[in-house]
């Protein structure tokens, strides 16, 4: 079956004829290693993707079920002219340490930042929930999001946020 | 592997009509779960996260294919509170109740505020047409219900006296993303209350003793609810396993739906 | 011996430099083993024994053969050498001998074109087994004489005793290092009968030797590069997918690529040993510690891997930090069915640690003294002997300082913050404020440093300068700990230049770095480096007959003298050096001796919140206090200490594998729960600087004390709170309510 999808704005037809995740054609016939394969359950959030705007673990998406799909992962996040904030933020606070989990907590968190731009603690601990991190304690993503839920320069002022 | 992505439910119960054998694929959070770890082939899929007939939500009516995500928003308190502790954000953004129902675990974390509601499932089939099946004739067993092969779960029917005073809670180890060890949902309405519990037996359950119990008392003293505490502890029938024991799920039933009796009442 | 040297270049030491692979690894460019491929590669699965204990009675790899795309199927009559692998002790099968002896043993491997195909080959192996009775008791096994070692230590006169005396029997679970990156390999064959291996290590040269052992090459046949790791913490110093991948590329003359998924990560990694441990400690009415007596079982499972090692921590460490003349320890580490344990951070530390300080609240509710202050009174100090190996204590150990420190940390507010979901239960709102106790509980925990015992500990450096800049080159494992960063800031300090690259060499370019555990690479590689740095600078400077060196050249009496190019003319110039740490010993007949090469000490304050009608616990703030030496780079130790301690958090409430009969229950990320980001507790930290006698800048190890100390601490809160005599771990909800 040819599957049309869109990734990082690319068009990615690929050919898959079982029931293969779209984490799996990510990795092995896009060439997209960055989405993360640690659990194939949905209990960790390493192979965490955007899926026509949805967080989803690309683990429990079939394939051919995206035809017509846009998907984002890690490597769409970011530009030439830099990385994407969480991606900065993380890298500030040291909250990346082995690294396998990164990538699911980047584009969790560029999607709970799109939706809630100044999540407090607790926000960002909830939405975060699905992405383990083994390494951290996760007390530098905490650092990190606490950088990047500050009001920053050049955010419109509403007349209560003085 | 056969697949379709069914525009409509009339293709969905075509192709159930011909492959009674096709798998159903809504959020995926099951059957992928199957396929990568169980190591599952289907060879027949039908995608239904497209059919708009199980989108749709109002007061009585929740399509099979509204998300948790959707339902934390849930006007019923009780059912927003229970789409809330379903897996991650990532499972709740695709996960949906049809598939909760479908699967039908012990632990499935929707099941008892539909046995709390008195709601139906509503199914249909090409052969049968459509079908509404009370929840508790729905569910068997362990994974077991009375779907027909042929059948696509549609929607879930609720009453319409489903009271407003409701609470849900589950205990499970971790403070998040965790299968329930029990959960339970109490409502109060003009009828009395009611107590419905997850993962204490082989299907949602209601515990009925502890109702007429509660249901026939004057007052609600403390003396009355240590006995209701007991009449659940002793009404459900959980088993041990590696994720707790009958003792501690018979214990944490009756402190739960205790509980949640104190957290109604007037 | 803390180095005078101050950091004069951005990147040095004491600054918390970014980590020079943070940008690919955010970015998703960083490549992991499970992420290589290579031209016409080939799919490796493994088949794996059913039962805990079996033996084989048939084994036919015919049907496998017959499947279409399949290119090898191998059992233990094709391994070319050695039959058997092991770090220590050579006792393990390189695939099923005859009889099964833990459950998901390998029995038998495949090659095949792609990912499915391999699976469904090794499932088309047709196994014959006649199951036998698995010994599982560890109990049992040492009263059957199946152990790896006992040890008997005595201390002192067995005959005094105290007035105060408390009795304790505690047991720890099987905890699981549950690194994110599963077990992944890529051997890849050379055109003159040798191969490159890419595989998830802790320490690529011990990997070397036994897979040269079992492969029957010269050793420059192999060559094993390091690899990008998705995390270790001890589950990767054991041979997993080595001898397998390169069989099969030997065999088909493809490269081949083998990944564990999940559940064969549970199965395919040692774990942290489970332990029983009897303990009785004596005490005069002021407090003093007279007499310790323990006896301790760790369960080794099938085979030995590091086993006597971490029976030797689990009894040099029955005591702690703690004085005691009076010592009567015996232990054992046992050989079962179960599956084979081995390295977990903290390796044998952890569950002593569980037991002494457990203990040492006894004592102190039986003295009716503040724990803290019993715990100063006993305070193992620079120049007292060790409780248990009668070693003295050489270099620093800021017990008291870590204990006061921790102390001044202020407790959180108990209410700062009323949402549901911060109460015990978290997102199922189980809990209302009322059902709410709060505890507080605290725990001092002792490792030793680098590796003991007498064993022949070194790590290789070779440091370049170039035009372009300098090279560390190094075999040292990066598993996340930052040990790169440290590198560079190490250079860069004793150098002068920012200008610094850390170059993973494999092992046919450097000797060994030694393994990236025991808390030793910031001590040993980065002594390595810091020796290779220093020789270099030494070196630079007596050719040029210069005064100081920066980062662009040689300077005499503050002018520039020889610029880089000028240094480099003919060619990099460079420095390679073999460091060791001081010179440790075996034990006497009494386990007396200088086992160790150094100590860090570490000590936390849990505060938690419990539901104890529920046994329901959130763990709200665990604080530290953290002996470090010298601080290198305050950020990396803050992600150690963060770190250490949430797996601290999730041994304690939450982690183990549930093993019945020596088949694992759980091994799945849906029921092996491991700490989410709504579990985190709190962590605040003080850092203690007291320079060490070796290592660089005075620097000590710190990455497995965080681990040690936090889970009894948790474990006292949650006493605390509820009054309940918790004996094992992880404390689970049916525990609480007495079930």
């Amino acid at each position: 079956m040819i599957v049309r999808i869109t990734v990082n704005g690319d068009d990615r037809p690929f050919d898959v004829s079982g029931p293969d995740s779209l984490l799996s054609v990510l990795r092995r016939d896009l060439g997209l290693p960055g989405t993360k394969d640690a659990c194939e359950q949905g209990e960790c959030g390493s192979c965490t993707v955007e899926l026509d705007g949805a967080l989803v673990c690309s683990c429990l998406v079939m394939a051919v079920d995206a035809d017509g799909c846009e998907v984002t992962t890690v490597e769409g996040l970011g530009d030439e002219d830099g990385l994407h904030p969480v991606q900065e933020a993380m890298l500030e606070t040291g909250a990346v340490q082995c690294g396998f989990c990164t990538p699911g907590f980047v584009v969790a968190g560029a999607h709970l930042l799109d939706r809630n731009p100044h999540p407090t603690p607790l926000e960002v601990k909830e939405a975060l929930a699905g992405n383990v991190c083994r390494c951290t304690g996760y007390g530098a993503i905490t650092r990190a999001f606490e950088l990047l839920a500050e009001p920053h320069p050049g955010d419109a002022q509403t007349g209560e946020e003085s | 592997m056969e697949f379709v992505a069914a525009r409509d439910l009339d293709d969905a119960l075509d192709v159930k009509a011909d492959e009674p054998d096709a798998a159903l694929l809504a959020g995926g959070t099951d059957l992928m779960v199957d396929v990568n770890l169980a190591h599952h082939r289907p060879a027949s899929v039908v995608s239904i996260r497209r059919v708009r007939e199980l989108a749709g939500v109002d007061e009585h009516r929740i399509g099979a294919g509204v998300t948790w995500e959707q339902l934390e928003g849930s006007p019923h308190r009780a059912l927003a509170q229970a789409a809330r502790t379903v897996g991650s954000p990532q499972i709740r953004s695709v996960g949906t109740i049809g598939g909760n129902i479908g699967t039908a675990s012990p632990a499935g974390d929707g099941l008892p505020w539909i046995a709390a509601a008195d709601a139906s499932i509503v199914v249909a089939s090409r052969k049968r047409g459509e079908r509404v099946v009370p929840w508790n004739e729905f569910f068997v067993g362990v994974k077991e219900t009375s779907l027909e092969p042929d059948e696509v779960i549609i929607a879930v029917q609720v009453p319409g006296d489903v009271p407003e005073s409701q609470e849900f809670a589950k205990v499970g180890v971790r403070n998040a993303m965790v299968i329930s060890t029990v959960s339970c949902v109490v409502m109060r309405g003009d009828d009395g209350y009611r107590i419905a519990l997850g993962s204490v037996a082989p299907t949602p359950i209601r515990a009925t003793q502890a109702e007429a119990l509660l249901n026939s008392a004057r007052d609600i003293t403390e003396p009355l609810l240590d006995e209701l505490a007991d009449v659940v502890s002793r009404e459900v029938r959980p088993i041990t396993d590696h994720r707790s024991t009958e003792a501690y799920r018979r214990h944490a039933s009756g402190v739960l739906a205790r509980r949640l009796v104190e957290r109604t009442r007037p | 011996m803390t180095s005078t040297v101050v950091p004069r270049v951005r990147g040095g030491i004491g600054t918390s430099v970014r980590r020079p692979d943070g940008e690919p690894k955010v970015s998703g460019n960083f490549a992991y083993a499970s992420d290589l491929t290579a031209p016409d590669m080939l799919w490796g699965a493994t088949r794996r024994s059913p039962y805990a204990r079996a033996r084989l009675v048939r084994i036919d790899v015919g049907p496998a053969r017959a499947i279409d795309g399949v290119h090898a199927v191998l059992t233990q009559a094709d391994v070319p050498g050695k039959p058997l692998f092991g770090q220590e002790e050579q006792d393990q099968p390189v695939l099923c001998d005859g009889e099964a002896r833990f459950w998901g043993e390998p029995v038998a491997i495949v090659a095949a074109d792609d990912e499915e195909t391999a699976r469904l080959a090794a499932e088309a192996i047709i196994v014959e087994w006649e199951e036998l009775d698995p010994l599982v008791d560890p109990e049992q096994a040492v009263a059957d004489g199946s152990v790896y070692r006992e040890m008997r230590v005595r201390r002192g006169d067995e005959s005094v005793s105290g007035n105060v005396v408390v009795e304790g029997y505690y047991e720890t679970a099987t905890q699981d290092q549950a690194p994110l990156g599963p077990e992944a390999g890529l051997a890849i064959p050379d055109d003159a009968g040798g191969m490159d291996l890419y595989v998830t290590s802790q320490w690529i040269h011990i990997d070397h030797k036994q897979i040269v052992d079992c492969m029957a090459m010269e050793p420059d046949q192999i060559r094993c590069h390091p690899v990008g790791i998705g995390g270790a913490f001890g589950a990767r110093e054991d041979i997993s997918v080595h001898i397998h991948v390169a069989m099969l590329a030997a065999v088909t003359g493809r490269p081949v690529k083998m990944v564990y998924d999940r559940s064969e990560s549970f199965v395919g990694h040692v774990k942290r040993h489970p332990s029983k441990g009897w303990y009785r400690h004596e005490a005069d009415a002021e407090g003093n510690l007279v007499k310790v007596t323990a006896r301790l079982i760790l369960d080794g499972g099938s085979y030995a891997h590091t086993s006597r090692a971490v029976l030797a921590n689990g009894a040099y460490f029955t005591v702690g930090p703690y004085r005691c003349d009076n010592i009567v320890v015996d232990a054992a580490v046992t050989r079962t069915n179960n599956p084979p344990a081995g390295a977990m951070r903290g390796f044998g530390a952890v569950q002593t640690c569980f037991g002494y300080e457990m203990q040492m609240d006894r004592l102190a509710a039986a003295l009716d003294m503040d724990p803290l202050e019993l715990r100063r009174r006993n305070a193992l100090a620079p120049g007292d002997p060790m409780a248990t190996s009668g070693q003295i204590i050489e270099g620093s150990l800021p017990t008291v300082a870590v204990i006061d420190a921790l102390e001044a940390i202020p407790l959180p507010p108990e209410d700062v913050d009323d949402d549901p979901l911060l109460r015990p239960g978290g997102t199922g709102l189980t809990t209302s404020k009322a059902d709410v106790v709060r505890g507080v509980g605290f725990a001092v925990g002792l490792k030793n440093l680098a590796f003991s015992e007498a064993f022949d500990d070194y790590t290789e450096a070779r440091v370049v300068m170039t035009s372009a800049g300098v090279e560390v080159h190094t075999a040292a494992i990066e598993v996340g700990q930052g040990l790169v960063t440290v590198c560079q800031q190490i250079a860069r300090t004793i150098l002068g230049t920012e200008r610094v690259a850390v170059i993973w060499d494999d092992t046919s370019r450097i000797g060994s770095a030694g393994s990236t555990s025991a808390s030793r690479q910031t001590q040993m590689t980065g002594g390595a480096v810091h020796a290779a740095s220093e020789a270099l600078r030494t070196k630079i400077l007596q050719t040029h007959d210069g005064d100081e060196l920066r980062a662009d050249g040689v300077y005499r009496s503050g002018g520039l003298i020889a610029t880089v190019d000028e240094i480099c003319a003919d060619g990099p110039v460079e420095e390679h050096v073999r460091f060791r740490h001081p010179p440790t010993t075996t034990a006497d007949e009494n386990g007396q001796g200088d086992v160790h090469a150094g100590f860090v000490v570490a000590a936390h304050r849990a505060v938690v919140d419990v539901d104890p009608e529920l046994g329901l616990v959130r763990v709200v703030q665990v604080d530290t206090a953290q002996d470090v030496g010298k601080a290198l780079n305050p950020q990396a130790i803050t992600g150690q200490l963060e770190g250490g301690i949430m797996m601290g958090t999730g041994f304690a409430v939450m982690e183990q594998l549930v093993i019945r009969n020596g088949v694992i229950v759980n091994p799945t990320f849906t029921d092996y729960l491991v700490p989410t980001f709504m579990d985190a507790p709190d962590v605040e930290t003080r850092i203690i600087e007291e320079g060490d006698h070796w290592g660089p800048f005075g620097a000590k190890g710190i990455g497995e004390s965080p681990t040690i100390s936090s889970t009894p601490a948790i474990v006292a809160a949650i006493r605390n709170a509820t009054g309940k005599d918790l004996t094992k771990v992880p404390v689970l909800p049916e525990h609480i309510i007495g079930d």
